[in-house]
C-alpha cells in the first residue's frame, strides 16, 4: 500500500518561507477554488494557509540554536480528524494515504480541527469550509507536467532541498531511506496518530580527538630511554628519522 | 478552546429540554403507579411544548455554528464513527418523540396497547414517553461523547464529561419542571422541587470533581514532543505570521484571567447553590416566583459553566502558536 508523505530536513531548513508562498500560490489558483485572504492590504491581514514555517529557539544564550520548523498536514496513518467528521467530507484515500477534504460536502462545523492535535486544519473564512494540505494532489498525478515536476509545490520551491516527497511505505524510496538512515521522527508520538510525514533532526558534525591521538604517550623511546629523558614536547629519534 | 455561543446555547438548551421531558415522564410513571396524584392534562401538554421549544431553540442555535447550514442534513451520514453525527440523528428523533408525547396527551389517547395485562392508565403515553426517555439519555451520551472522545483534549477526555452533561441537563430540566408545576399543577411542585435540589447538588459534586481532576492534569504534549527536539529550554520565536489565523482564533479563549476566574465562580454560585436555595425557599411557602426564578438563575449559571468548560480545555495545537515574533 502506498503512503505518500513529506520528509522535512530540519538540518538544512533555513526558514525562508518559500514553501509557504509557493504552496499558497499553487493552491489558490487550483481547481479547488481560492484560498482567500481577509484584509490582505490593511490592518490585521489574515488568511488560509496549508503550510506555515515557524521558528524556535533551543537552549539559553550563548548556547542557543535556531530551529526553523515547517508545519503542514502530516497525513497521519491513523488520522484522528477523519472518523469524527459527521458528513464524511474528511477522508483518507486508500490508494495513496492522502488525507483530503471534500469541499462540497464539508458543512464547516470545525470538529475535525478540534480533533487534530497538530493544528494543521484551517477554516477558509470565505468559502466556509475546512482546508488543509492536499500534498498537491492536483499536480503529483498530472501527466501533462514533466515527471520531475510531479511533486508538491513546496518541495519544488525549497532552495535547500529540505523537503523530500515520496512513498514512506516503500522501503527503498528516497524518503524511507532518509527516515531510516538519518533518524527521521514523527511529531507528538504520544497520541498514536502515526504521522506519515517525518522530520529529520538537526545534526552536528564533530570530530572526537583524544589527547592520546595528538601525543604518542606510549612512545617507547621516551619511556625506556636512560635518564635524563627528553621532555614530551622535545623531538625524539622517532620524530626525526625514518629508521 | 474558544467558547462559541452557538454551541453554548445548543448544549445548555437541549440539556434542559431533555431534562424537562424526563421530569414529565417521571411524574407520569409515578402517577401511573399511584405514587403521585395524576396531574392535569395541561401539565403534560405545556411541559411537552416547553421541552420542544427548548430543543428547537438549541437546534436553531447549532446552525449558527456551521459554515454551511444548508448542508446540515449531510451530518447524519457518518453515525458509525462520529458522535456528532449520532447527535444529529438522535436530536430530531427526540424532538419528534416529545411532540408525539405531547400530542398523545393533548388528544387524551388511551388505547390499551398491552391489553388488560398491564393495569395502568395511559398505555400510549407511557410507551412513547419510554422511547423518549431512552432517546433523551442517548442524546446526553452523544453530546458528552462529542467532547469526551477527543483524547488529546485532556480536560474533556474523562467519563465525568458525559456524567456532567447528563446531570446538569437533568437538574436544569427538573428545575424547569418545578417552575412549570408551580403554575400548572401545584400538588406536584414539592416532588419535582425536591428532586431538582437533589440533582442540582449531585451535579455540583460531579462538576467540582471535574474541576479538581483538571487542576491536577499534566499535559502529555510539550514543545519537546511538538517539534521533536530534546532540550529542556525551547521557546518559540515566531509562529510564522504576524496577525491572527484560524489557529489563533479557534483554540484560545482570549479572555483576561479576571474574566476566566470570574466565570468559574459565577457558575459555581449561579448553577448550583443559588437555584437550590431558591427552590428550597419556594417549596417552604415562598410561592411560584422563586421556583420560576430558580430556573432562570440556573440557566444563566449553566451558560457560564459551558463557557468555562470550553475555555478550560487546552488544545495541544496551542504549543505551536505562542509567539507572534
Amino acid at each position: 500500500m502506498t503512503q505518500l508523505a513529506l520528509v522535512i530536513d530540519l538540518n538544512v531548513c533555513v526558514g525562508c518561507h518559500a514553501c509557504v508562498t509557493s504552496c499558497k500560490e499553487w493552491n489558490t489558483s487550483g481547481w479547488a477554488g481560492p484560498m482567500a485572504d481577509q484584509n490582505p492590504y490593511e490592518r490585521d491581514p489574515t488568511g488560509t494557509f496549508f503550510n506555515r514555517v515557524q521558528t524556535f529557539e533551543v537552549g539559553a544564550f550563548p548556547f542557543t540554536e535556531t530551529v526553523h520548523f515547517p508545519k503542514s498536514c502530516l497525513h497521519c496513518e491513523e488520522p484522528p480528524c477523519v472518523p469524527v467528521c459527521p458528513t464524511g467530507a474528511s477522508y483518507k484515500r486508500a490508494e495513496d494515504g492522502i488525507v483530503l477534504v471534500d469541499y462540497d460536502k464539508c458543512i464547516g462545523c470545525k470538529y475535525c480541527s478540534w480533533a487534530c492535535p497538530y493544528g494543521v486544519r484551517e477554516l477558509d473564512e470565505h468559502q466556509k469550509v475546512m482546508k488543509k494540505c492536499t500534498l498537491c494532489v492536483d499536480r503529483i498525478y498530472d501527466e501533462s507536467l514533466p515527471e520531475a515536476e510531479r511533486k508538491p509545490a513546496c518541495v519544488l520551491a525549497c532552495p535547500t532541498n529540505a523537503r523530500l516527497f515520496g512513498d514512506v511505505h516503500d522501503p527503498e524510496s528516497e524518503v524511507s531511506v532518509a527516515i531510516r538512515e538519518r533518524g527521521g521522527y514523527a511529531l507528538m508520538p504520544e497520541w498514536g496518530t502515526k504521522p506519515a510525514n517525518h522530520y529529520l533532526p538537526r545534526r552536528k558534525t564533530r570530530i572526537e580527538v583524544t589527547e592520546e591521538e595528538l601525543v604518542r604517550a606510549d612512545n617507547p623511546l621516551k619511556k625506556e630511554r636512560k635518564l635524563p629523558r627528553p621532555a614530551f614536547d622535545e623531538p625524539s629519534l622517532d620524530d626525526v628519522t625514518s629508521w | 478552546m474558544h467558547p462559541a455561543f452557538s454551541v453554548i446555547f445548543l448544549t445548555t438548551l437541549i440539556g434542559a429540554g431533555q431534562g424537562l421531558f424526563l421530569a414529565l415522564y417521571t411524574v407520569e410513571l409515578y402517577a401511573a403507579l399511584d405514587l403521585l396524584p395524576a396531574p392535569p392534562q395541561a401539565f403534560y401538554t405545556r411541559g411537552s411544548l416547553a421541552a420542544l421549544a427548548l430543543l428547537s431553540l438549541g437546534l436553531a442555535a447549532s446552525f449558527f455554528h456551521l459554515g454551511h447550514p444548508e448542508r446540515a442534513w449531510r451530518a447524519a451520514a457518518r453515525w458509525r464513527t462520529s458522535w456528532l453525527s449520532r447527535e444529529v440523528i438522535v436530536l430530531p428523533a427526540l424532538m419528534a418523540t416529545v411532540a408525539a408525547y405531547g400530542l398523545a396527551h393533548l388528544l387524551g389517547l388511551d388505547w390499551r396497547l398491552f391489553g388488560e395485562a398491564l393495569p395502568l392508565p395511559g398505555h400510549v403515553t407511557l410507551l412513547v414517553g419510554g422511547i423518549g426517555t431512552a432517546l433523551a439519555f442517548a442524546l446526553y451520551l452523544c453530546t458528552g461523547m462529542i467532547y469526551a472522545c477527543i483524547r488529546f483534549l485532556q480536560e474533556w477526555h474523562t467519563p465525568l464529561t458525559v456524567i456532567n452533561y447528563t446531570l446538569l441537563g437533568v437538574a436544569s430540566g427538573f428545575t424547569a419542571a418545578t417552575g412549570l408545576a408551580a403554575l400548572a399543577s401545584p400538588p406536584h411542585t414539592a416532588f419535582l422541587g425536591r428532586w431538582a435540589i437533589i440533582l442540582t447538588l449531585l451535579g455540583m459534586a460531579t462538576r467540582v470533581a471535574a474541576l479538581v481532576r483538571n487542576a491536577r492534569l499534566k499535559p502529555k504534549s510539550t514543545l519537546q514532543t511538538a517539534i521533536g527536539v530534546r532540550h529542556s529550554r525551547i521557546v518559540q520565536r515566531s509562529q510564522g505570521f504576524m496577525c491572527g489565523s484560524f489557529n489563533t482564533r479557534e483554540f484560545f479563549h482570549g479572555a483576561s484571567p479576571a474574566v476566566y476566574e470570574g466565570m468559574r465562580w459565577a457558575f459555581l454560585v449561579l448553577a448550583f447553590p443559588l437555584p437550590a436555595l431558591l427552590l428550597a425557599v419556594g417549596l417552604e411557602g415562598g410561592g411560584a416566583v422563586p421556583l420560576v426564578a430558580a430556573f432562570g438563575v440556573q440557566y444563566l449559571g449553566l451558560l457560564a459553566e459551558r463557557w468555562f468548560f470550553f475555555a478550560q480545555a487546552n488544545h495541544p495545537q496551542n504549543l505551536y502558536y505562542q509567539t507572534v515574533g
